[in-house]
């Protein structure tokens, strides 16, 4: 009791208390890290506002004057590119095979992960590092013999190039991240639906989907991402019939004269896409990223 | 060192608690007395853990205040409490060797290097770890682990309480009670007031000088073993402690005697409960056969022999009953009748004890 | 969870096999041969040995592409992950506002790299772009366009834009994984929060920061979209990376033999690096595991 007043400095400050103890406290500690977390939510917000704050004005008011908000709100550009064909199949083209990859990657990652987290086999390991070092793989090492395979064989120019080509990342990944998931689910429940009397596949699709849908919905959005942001390789298998909107963009920087408006509208029109669906999955973010590992 | 008063402590996880139901811990007024050796009992979600860290100040209660010898601690952080508690599951820093996870509290409040020496060699005697101090923490068992969780407790010695949460559940069973006796025989040695949260009756009992028992966020009783096993003041009381638990019968009272399932029993005792449900406790220990069919009449439907003595099973009127007998009596086959011995009559209203009329007065 | 043995499980794989071969192996193997060869013309070639790969040796343009790699991943691994820590330690631990700061952070991860690439370019245009704006009128010069400094500076930012969110992601995912009873014992302990951090969340962390590091190493290792919009590689070649140069000798210069060498010590280097993270991960699985 003699030394009750002795404190540990900084001891009051723990994170991942729900206790909050004193008032003092109350009054003193979450500052800090509201604080932090509010500077660096403004500095990853601000640039995308300063995006979209552009893409309401007009190309005369973004040039002539310097404000930070429209003084003359116009939807112009949005109208623009949802009227343009050129500029809103570029959306169209992105989004038809980026649902394409992500098919195909579920496809065929489900098994593979499934045999993964269940067995070992002969060369297991080496097979599962092979597939991350694709992860790892740089496109731009693709990006050539990307174009003169998928020429040699018929395919350039059309969506399920592109599909195919993002397999090379996605697929790696969906694995990675649907093992991760299997792993958590319980050997037993295997046995038992065996012992039942259910044939692998019945298993499979009838009970063991559904076990992993969460591992299945996050493995579905980070292809749906990875495909939606890469540029690299759609923009060099493709040239007119599945030109994605990212490559219309840059096409358009450069030949009509820098409309900032429009470009800025196109960039905000990319954003929603990944906006949308991110809510879905916002708890399972970490996990997918951790490749199912956390 | 020192004494710890809970004063109108109540203490509810939910942000607006309406109805009592929503307090996780009931309003409650306990002195804790400085230097004894405490157990809590009660069965899991009692609210046992709630009220250890209220005490230590990894909670705040939601009303009431907390003294440690009559200074007011309520919002005091738990580093000024100067108290030392072991979890269930073994923490332990993996990062760090056997020896450093020990040192760990006393470094922190810049103990002398010296004195921390000595010290660890102590604990780490106390838990039979010497050999293994310079080992890291991690890829250690789990009771191991545990075992530094508690040295870790130990170490400091101007502690005012020390505070033990359910730690020995991880431990295996010869462990277990050569802890328990290293425990008591370091409260002995320095006289730290203990608390020690257990779900094991037989932990409490041989652990604590008093033992205080929580039911459904409540103290129910506070007493010496002895007082707990004559005396419940509550049927979770009767129910909980002893094995096989307290038997409890349906009866009307009227002044000192009672009607059990249409027999009439002699209370040696008067009692005037006030309305409710009145029932009577008679422990197993209590319980007489009596072959010659006076009393209320029972069935045999099982014995088990437990070593030193018997536990008969009875049928009383369609209700189960259990009755202790000694090693070498006799049990009747099949139908019999049982008696109660009147100073192991205890009265309930309502599940809470009355005192007998000359008790009370 | 212990494994059976089962050979079988190979056709399951299979698919992912077959298709990843189709994606990857057959291209590289195409880069095998063209680093091999030499052409003068259409469809011409002749056997050339390792002398692309001499050649790229000695060329000073590809070390000097590979230092400004290094310096860069460097940089950016030396801001993101400190950074992205400390973020982490200042979510809020639960309820809405957690949920709140979890979608607006991850906001930027989901853009695709070239938008990512036009915000900041416009963002830090003199004329048009608040950040340039303003740093104008503070009387700092600041041209991305011409200035090495500021376009080191500007793609270093824009990077820890992108993707110091991840980090911070992976790092609050191991937070939350420690229990409470953790930190509680620290406190009866009286460690200080230094200590916490060090002996209870670091190590707790580790995973998953091993995780981050080796995505962020890689990633950045590749990148290409993002400084090639911003700043095209320049001013001169100041920020052209590996990728961006590799794309100019394939695809802008159509130097294929010289490429193709580049792009396979390119990709060993990436291996080499990934095995090394890949088995300290591994270990430390198994180390977790016991």
């Amino acid at each position: 009791m003699t030394d009750s007043t002795a404190q540990a400095p900084g001891a009051a400050a723990l994170p991942g208390d729900l206790t909050e103890s004193t008032p003092a406290r109350r009054r003193f500690r979450p500052k800090g890290s509201v604080v932090v977390m509010t500077l660096y939510l403004i500095f990853l917000l601000l640039p995308i506002y300063w995006l979209i704050n552009m893409s309401l004005k007009t190309n005369a008011e973004i040039l002539g004057s310097f404000s930070l908000y429209p003084r003359d709100l116009t939807l112009a550009n949005y109208a623009k590119i949802l009227t343009d064909p050129s500029w809103y199949m570029g959306y169209v083209n992105s989004l038809i095979y980026v649902v394409m990859n992500t098919v195909i990657s579920l496809a065929v990652a489900l098994p593979a992960a499934y045999a993964f987290s269940r067995y070992s086999f002969m060369g297991d390991k080496h097979l599962f590092f092979w597939l991350l070092t694709n992860r790892m793989a740089p496109p731009a090492v693709f990006a050539l013999p990307f174009f003169q395979l998928y020429s040699s064989v018929g395919l350039f120019d059309t969506h399920i190039a592109v599909a195919l080509a993002h397999c090379l990342f996605n697929v790696p990944l969906a694995v990675w991240i649907l093992e991760g998931f299997m792993r958590g689910v319980p050997k037993e429940i295997d046995e038992t639906a065996y012992l039942d009397g259910y044939s692998f596949p019945r298993f499979f699709i009838r009970i063991f989907t559904p076990l992993i849908a969460s591992g299945i919905g996050v493995a579905a959005f980070f292809c749906f991402m990875f495909s939606w942001v890469e540029l690299l390789l759609s923009r060099t298998l493709t040239s007119v019939d599945a030109k994605p909107i990212a490559a219309t963009m840059t096409r358009t920087v450069s030949a009509s004269g820098l409309d900032w408006g429009v470009l800025a509208a196109a960039g905000v029109l990319t954003i929603v896409p990944g906006a949308l669906v991110i809510y879905f999955v916002r708890n399972y973010i970490a996990k997918g990223f951790a490749l199912g590992r956390v | 060192m020192a004494k710890i008063t809970l004063d109108n402590l109540a203490h509810s996880y939910l942000p607006n608690p309406a109805h009592e139901n929503h307090y996780a811990l009931k309003e409650l007024n306990h002195d804790w007395i400085d230097g004894e050796a405490y157990a809590l009992l009660g069965a899991s979600g009692c609210g046992k853990s709630t009220l250890l860290n209220i005490i230590s100040g990894l909670l705040q209660p939601s009303q009431g205040r907390i003294l440690f010898n009559d200074r007011d601690v309520t919002h005091a952080p738990t580093a000024e409490r100067n108290i030392a508690q072991v979890f269930q599951f073994p923490v332990v820093y993996d990062t760090m060797t056997v020896r450093d996870n020990l040192a760990f509290p006393l470094r922190n409040r810049g103990a002398d290097a010296g004195y921390v020496a000595e010290r660890v060699q102590q604990i780490a005697q106390m838990i039979g770890m010497e050999d293994e101090l310079n080992r890291k923490a991690r890829g250690l068992t789990a009771d191991a682990k545990q075992k530094i969780s508690l040295g870790r407790g130990m170490v400091r010695e101007d502690v005012n309480a020390l505070l033990f949460d359910e730690p020995l559940t991880v431990i295996d069973p010869h462990m277990k009670w050569e802890l328990r006796t290293q425990l008591k025989s370091l409260h002995h040695e320095f006289g730290h007031t203990m608390i020690y949260v257990t779900h094991d009756q037989t932990e409490a009992l041989t652990f604590a000088d008093k033992v205080v028992v929580m039911y459904d966020g409540r103290v129910v009783q506070i007493g010496t073993p002895q007082e707990l096993f004559e005396r419940p003041a509550h049927t979770f009381v009767g129910y909980f402690i002893g094995s096989p638990g307290m038997n409890l019968f349906d009866a009307e009272i009227t002044g000192s005697t009672a009607q059990v399932a249409g027999t009439t029993v002699d209370l040696g005792a008067g009692y005037a409960p006030k309305g409710g449900k009145t029932q009577l406790g008679v422990r197993p220990e209590f319980i007489r056969l009596n072959g010659s069919g006076d009393g209320l009449p029972a069935k045999v439907t099982r014995v088990e022999d437990v070593g030193r003595h018997k536990i008969i099973r009875l049928d009383v009127a369609g209700q189960p009953v259990s009755a202790i007998a000694e090693e070498g009596a006799t049990v009747p086959s099949e139908n019999t009748a049982i008696r109660f011995d009147p100073a192991g009559i205890n009265v309930y209203a309502d599940d809470w004890r009355v005192r007998a009329e000359e008790e009370a007065a | 969870m212990n494994k059976t043995v089962n050979q079988k499980a190979w056709f399951l794989v299979l698919p992912v096999l077959i298709l990843v071969a189709f994606s990857a192996v057959i291209p590289l193997m195409t880069v095998v041969n063209y680093s091999v060869q030499d052409t003068f013309g259409r469809n011409e070639f002749f056997w050339a040995g390792l002398e692309w790969f001499s050649d790229m040796l000695d060329s000073d343009r590809m070390w000097d592409a590979l230092g400004r790699q290094l310096i860069f991943s460097g940089v950016i691994l030396a801001i993101e992950i400190p950074l992205g820590i400390f973020v982490a330690l200042n979510m809020p631990k639960s309820g809405f506002w957690a949920s709140f700061c979890l979608v607006l952070m991850s906001l930027p991860l989901l853009i695709p790299w070239n938008v990512v690439g036009t915000i900041w370019q416009i963002f830090g245009r003199v004329d048009i772009g608040l950040l340039g704006y303003t740093l104008d009128k503070l009387g700092i010069t600041y041209n991305y366009t011409q200035d090495i400094t500021a376009a080191w500076i500007t793609v270093v930012v824009m990077d820890v834009w992108h993707w110091t969110s991840l980090v911070a992601l992976l790092a609050y995912a191991g937070l939350q994984s420690i229990p409470d009873a953790y930190y509680q014992a620290a406190k009866i302990d009286q460690a200080s929060r230094w200590a916490v951090f060090r002996y209870i969340e670091l190590p707790k962390m580790a995973g998953v920061l091993m995780i981050a590091i080796l995505l962020r190493f890689m990633d950045s290792f590749m990148i290409y979209t993002e400084p090639f919009v911003v700043t095209g590689g320049g001013p001169g070649n100041a920020t052209t990376f590996l990728s961006i140069d590799l794309v100019k000798m394939a695809i802008g210069q159509f130097d294929l033999g010289p490429a193709a060498a580049f792009s396979l010590m390119y990709f060993l280097v990436i291996l080499l690096i990934s095995w090394v993270f890949y088995t300290v991960m591994v270990n430390l699985d198994k180390r977790d595991g016991v």
